[in-house]
C-alpha cells in the first residue's frame, strides 16, 4: 500500500512539467492553429537558462527566482521567435507553418550545444528540500511534494486567466472563430503573440521545475515532445482540463509501468493512447475539429497535369545523366546518389498522401525505418535471404501502414497527425525497448546485399531502376481514376461522396500504397548501409521527410523530389561544418519565409511572371 | 459617412463585385438588396476588409480604410453583425458580449450590458448561458448586441431576418428603429422589401455583383418592374 501511495505521489510530480508543456502547446494551437513542434525546444531552454541562473542568484530565493525568471526568459524568446518567424507565414498555406516551427527546432539545438555544450547538466538541488520524508514507510523526496503542491497552483491561475479574465475570454472567442475576433475590433496579432507567449513560458517553466529531478540535456526537446502529443490527444487539443488529467494519467502510468514493466514503459503511454482515442476519438476533453471552421480562402488549388513532352524529355535527359554516373563520377558520388535518391523515393511517398489526399502524417518514418527493419529482421534471425527480405520490406511496410491508417482515418486534421506520430512513436519504441530482437539501441548490422549486388556501381543502378520506378509509379497512380478520387476526398469529402467515391477506403488506400513505398525505400536503404539504428524511425527523421515535401512545394507533384534531392544535397555539404543544424535551420526558415509555394511552386511562379510558362501549366 | 467607390472584389479567380458604388449618410438606413448570390454579404466583407477589394476605395468619415486590417476597421466605429452569425458558442452570453467590448467613443452612444438586456430581454434570462443553448432568434440578438458592445457609429446588419420567427423580426424593427433614433447609421441587407421597407430610408439594388438600382424607398415604389426583376417576393 505504502508503496502503491509513494508512486502516484512520484508520478503526480512527474505529472506537473509535462503539464506545463502540454497545456502551453495546446494553448498556442487553439488560438494561433499552428502545432508548435519546437515547443520541446523551449522546455530545453527553460532548463538551461534555469541551471545558468541558479548558479548566479544564491539560497532559496535565488533558486525558486531561477525557475520565475528562466519562465519569463522563455517566453521573451517565444515572443522574438513569434514575431520574426511565425508572423511573416501565418498567411501561407496551413501547416506550412511547421516547417518554420522544425527549423526553430534545429537552430535552438545548436544554440544550446554552442552555449552550454554537449555534456549533460546535473540540476541544482533545491535548497532546503534536499532529503525524503516517509509516507507509510517509503521515501519520497521532498521536491517531489514540493512539486505536487506547486503544480496544481499553477494549474489554477491558468485557469483563473483563462475562464475569468478579459484575455482568456478573447484567447477561447479566438480558439473558435478568430477572424470574428478580429472583425470585432480586437488586434489578432497582439493576442497570437500574447498566447505565444504564454505558452512558451509555461514550457519553460516547466524546463526549470524539473532541473533538480533531471537536469538539462541535449535530448529534452525530442524526448518530451512525444510525451506532450500524447498527452493533448488524450486530453483533448485546447483542454486545459483534459491536459492535466492526461499529464496525470501518463506520469502515473509511466512510474508504475518503470517497476513492473521496465521494458515498456514508452510503449505503454501509446496503447493508453489509442484505447482513448478508440472510445472518445477527440480525447478526454476536446471537441471535434470541424474541417473549415477556421479557413481562409486562398488561391484555388491548381489542377495537376500529366507531363508535357517538353517536361518528360527533361526529366528522361536528368535520369539519363544520373544513369551515365559511373561513367564519370567517383565510387563516393555514386553513394551520395544512391542515398539522395533512396530519400528522394521516401519523400516521393510521403508527398503522395500528403500533397494529393491532403493526409498530414507527422509519423512516416514508421515505413521507412519500418521497412528497413523488417528486412534486417528477416537477414538476422530467419538467416532469409536478401532478395526475399528486400521484398518483405515494402510488403510488411505496407501490411502496417493499412492497420495504422485504418486506426488514423478515424480522426482527420491535427488529430489524424498527431497519431501517426504516436503510431510512429509506438513502433520507433518497441524496437528501441526490445533489444533482444531489434538490438535496441545497437541496431542490427551486417545486413549487406546479396552477392550480386555487392558491387557500389551494381546497387546504385538498383536503387537508381526502384526509386525512379517508384516515383514514377506514383505519378501515375496520381494521374489514374484513383488519383482524382483521392483529391476529391481532399477537396470536398461530402461532394465526393455523394458521387459515389468511399472517401475512407481510398484514403487507407492511398495511406497504404504511401506507406509500401516509403517501406521499398526503407528497404534499399538498409541494404546499402549494411544497418539499420532506431533512430530511421525516430520523429526527427519523419520530420525530415515533411520538411522536404513541405520545401519541395505541396502543390506540386516533383515538389517531393525536388526537396529530396536538395535537402539531402544542403544536408550532405552542411553536416561538414560542426554547427550544421544552425545553418539547416537558419536555411529552412528562410525558404520558407522567402518562397512559401516551395521551391518548385516558387521556381514556376517566377517563370509565369517572366513569360517562360503559361499560366497553370504543371511544369512537374 | 461611408462611400464605396467602384468597388472590384474576387474569390480567387472568381469576379463577384464589379464597380459597386454607393453612399450612406450619417442617421440613414441603406437597404443592399439583391437576391441570394447576388454578393451583399461580399460587399459587406469588403467594407469590414474581411476580403480585400482589388480596385476601388471604401471611405468611412472621411478616411479611405482600403486595405486596413479589419480589427483597424472595427476600431474605426464600423460593427458587423455576419449573416452566420458567428457567436461563440463555447462562450456565455456575457463573455460573448465581453469580446465585442470597446472603449467610449465619442458621438456614439456608450452601451453596457444592462442597455443591451433592456434592449433585447430575452437575453437578460440566459446571460450564463452558453451560446450553443441559445434559440435562433437568441443567437441574432446576441450577435447585434455583442457589435453595439463595441459602441459603433455604423452598423452592417447582414439578412437579420433570415431564420428567425415574425415575432423576432418584430422586435428586430423595433431595435432597428431604436438604432436610428440614437444617431447611428446602418447598412441593411436582405433578399425582399418585408423587412427593409420598415426601416429603409434608401435602396441599393444589386444583381451579380453588379449595381441594378439606387434610390430612395419611395422611387423604389414607383418601380415595381425593378422590384419583381430583382428581388425575391
Ligand atoms: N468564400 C467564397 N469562395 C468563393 N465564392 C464565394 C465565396 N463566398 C461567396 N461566393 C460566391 O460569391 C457570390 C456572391 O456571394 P454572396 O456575397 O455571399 O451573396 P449574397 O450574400 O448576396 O447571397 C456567389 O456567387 C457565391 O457563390
Ligand atoms: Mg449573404
Amino acid at each position: 500500500m505504502g508503496l502503491f501511495i509513494a508512486q502516484v505521489l512520484t508520478g503526480l510530480a512527474n505529472a506537473g512539467a509535462l503539464f506545463m508543456v502540454a497545456s502551453g502547446l495546446s494553448l498556442i494551437f487553439g488560438v494561433t492553429r499552428i502545432v508548435n513542434f519546437a515547443h520541446g525546444s523551449f522546455y530545453m531552454l527553460g532548463a538551461y537558462i534555469g541551471y545558468t541562473l541558479m548558479q548566479v542568484l544564491p539560497g532559496a530565493v535565488g533558486f525558486w527566482g531561477a525557475i520565475l525568471l528562466a519562465g519569463l526568459a522563455v517566453g521573451v524568446l517565444g515572443v522574438l521567435v513569434e514575431v520574426l518567424v511565425l508572423r511573416p507565414v501565418y498567411r501561407a498555406p496551413e501547416l506550412f507553418q511547421l516547417v518554420a516551427t522544425f527549423g526553430v527546432i534545429l537552430v535552438i539545438q545548436d544554440l544550446a550545444l554552442l552555449i552550454w555544450g554537449p555534456e549533460d547538466l546535473l540540476g541544482p538541488r533545491a535548497p532546503g528540500l534536499r532529503g525524503v520524508v516517509r509516507i507509510m514507510g517509503e521515501p519520497i523526496p521532498k521536491y517531489d511534494i514540493a512539486l505536487l503542491v506547486i503544480t496544481p497552483f499553477v494549474a489554477l491561475g491558468l485557469w483563473y486567466l483563462i475562464t475569468k479574465t478579459r484575455v482568456g475570454v478573447l484567447v477561447r472567442a479566438a480558439t473558435q472563430d478568430r477572424e470574428m475576433v478580429g472583425a470585432l475590433g480586437v488586434n489578432q496579432a497582439w493576442l497570437f503573440t500574447g498566447v505565444f507567449a504564454l505558452g512558451t513560458a509555461l514550457a519553460g517553466l516547466g524546463g526549470a521545475l524539473q532541473l533538480p529531478k533531471g537536469g538539462a540535456d541535449l535530448m529534452m526537446d525530442f524526448n518530451i515532445l512525444t510525451a506532450v502529443f500524447v498527452v493533448v490527444v488524450i486530453g483533448g487539443m485546447g483542454s486545459l482540463p483534459g491536459a492535466y488529467l492526461a499529464a496525470v494519467i501518463i506520469s502515473v502510468l509511466n512510474v508504475f509501468g518503470v517497476t513492473y514493466l521496465p521494458q515498456s514503459t514508452l510503449v505503454l503511454m501509446f496503447v493508453v493512447m489509442v484505447l482513448v482515442l478508440m472510445i472518445r476519438p477527440y480525447g478526454l476533453f476536446g471537441r471535434e475539429e470541424v474541417a473549415g471552421e477556421h479557413g481562409q480562402v486562398g488561391e484555388p488549388e491548381r489542377p495537376f497535369k500529366p507531363a508535357g513532352l517538353q517536361v518528360r524529355l527533361l526529366v528522361g535527359a536528368g535520369v539519363a545523366t544520373l544513369a551515365a554516373m559511373p561513367l564519370y563520377a567517383s565510387t563516393f558520388s555514386q553513394v551520395l546518389a544512391t542515398d539522395i535518391l533512396i530519400f528522394c523515393l521516401f519523400a516521393a511517398s510521403l508527398h503522395f498522401m500528403l500533397g494529393l489526399g491532403g493526409l498530414v502524417s507527422f509519423g512516416h518514418a514508421a515505413f521507412f525505418g519500418g521497412g528497413a527493419y523488417v528486412a534486417a529482421l528477416m537477414v538476422t534471425h530467419a538467416d532469409s535471404p536478401m532478395e526475399l527480405a528486400f521484398i518483405l520490406a515494402p510488403i510488411g511496410a505496407g501490411l502496417a501502414a493499412l492497420i495504422i491508417g485504418w486506426v488514423c482515418l478515424r480522426l482527420t486534421g491535427v488529430y489524424f497527425a498527431m497519431l501517426t506520430l504516436a503510431f510512429a512513436q509506438l513502433i520507433w519504441s518497441l524496437v528501441f525497448q526490445w533489444g533482444d530482437v531489434t538490438g535496441g539501441d545497437d541496431g542490427l548490422v551486417g545486413i549487406w546485399p546479396a552477392e550480386w549486388l555487392k558491387e557500389t556501381t551494381v546497387f546504385f543502378y538498383f536503387a537508381l531502376t526502384l526509386s525512379v520506378g517508384g516515383i514514377i509509379a506514383l505519378r501515375h497512380v496520381a494521374h489514374s481514376p484513383f488519383g482524382y478520387a483521392l483529391r476529391a476526398a481532399r477537396d470536398s469529402a461530402r461532394q465526393a461522396e455523394a458521387t459515389g467515391i468511399n472517401t475512407k477506403r481510398v484514403q487507407l488506400l492511398a495511406f497504404g500504397l504511401a506507406g509500401t513505398m516509403a517501406g521499398l525505400a526503407g528497404g534499399l536503404f538498409v541494404f546499402s548501409k549494411g544497418s539499420v539504428f532506431p533512430n530511421e524511425l525516430e520523429i526527427a527523421r519523419s520530420f525530415d521527410a515533411l520538411i522536404v515535401v513541405f520545401l519541395g512545394g505541396v502543390k506540386t507533384l516533383a515538389g517531393g523530389v525536388a526537396g529530396g534531392a536538395f535537402f539531402k544535397g544542403v544536408e550532405d555539404i552542411l553536416v561538414r561544418f560542426e554547427y550544421w543544424r544552425l545553418a539547416l535551420g537558419l536555411l529552412i526558415i528562410v525558404v520558407v519565409i522567402l518562397a512559401p509555394d516551395g521551391i518548385v511552386g516558387s521556381l514556376r511562379k517566377a517563370a509565369e511572371r517572366v513569360g517562360l510558362l503559361k499560366r497553370g501549366e504543371d511544369t512537374t | 459617412m461611408l462611400e464605396l467607390n467602384a468597388i472590384n472584389s474576387f474569390y480567387g479567380k472568381a469576379h463577384v463585385l464589379n464597380d459597386l458604388s454607393f453612399a450612406a449618410e450619417r442617421g440613414q438606413v441603406v437597404a443592399l438588396l439583391g437576391r441570394n448570390g447576388a454578393g451583399k454579404t461580399t460587399t459587406m466583407k469588403s467594407i469590414m476588409q474581411l476580403v480585400r477589394p482589388k480596385t476601388g476605395t471604401v471611405t468611412f468619415q472621411g478616411h479611405n480604410i482600403t486595405g486596413l486590417a479589419s480589427h483597424k476597421v472595427a476600431k474605426m466605429g464600423l460593427g458587423y453583425v455576419p449573416e452566420e452569425r458567428r457567436i461563440f458558442t463555447d462562450l456565455t452570453v456575457l463573455e460573448n458580449l465581453e469580446v465585442g467590448r470597446q472603449p467610449p467613443r465619442e458621438g456614439t452612444v456608450t452601451w453596457t450590458q444592462d442597455m443591451l438586456f433592456d434592449l433585447f430581454p430575452n437575453l437578460a434570462e440566459r446571460r450564463d448561458n452558453r451560446g450553443k443553448a441559445l434559440s435562433g432568434g437568441e443567437q441574432q440578438m446576441l450577435t447585434i448586441a455583442r457589435t453595439l458592445m463595441g459602441n459603433p457609429s455604423f452598423v452592417l446588419l447582414d439578412e437579420p431576418s433570415e431564420g428567425i420567427a415574425p415575432v423576432i423580426v418584430e422586435q428586430m424593427v423595433r431595435v432597428i428603429q431604436q438604432l436610428k433614433a440614437d444617431g447611428l447609421t446602418v447598412l441593411l441587407s436582405e433578399q425582399n422589401l418585408h423587412f427593409a421597407r420598415a426601416v429603409a430610408d434608401t435602396t441599393v439594388i444589386i444583381e451579380s455583383g453588379s449595381q441594378k438600382f439606387t434610390g430612395t424607398l419611395d422611387e423604389l415604389n414607383a418601380h415595381p418592374e425593378i422590384r419583381d426583376a430583382y428581388l425575391s417576393v
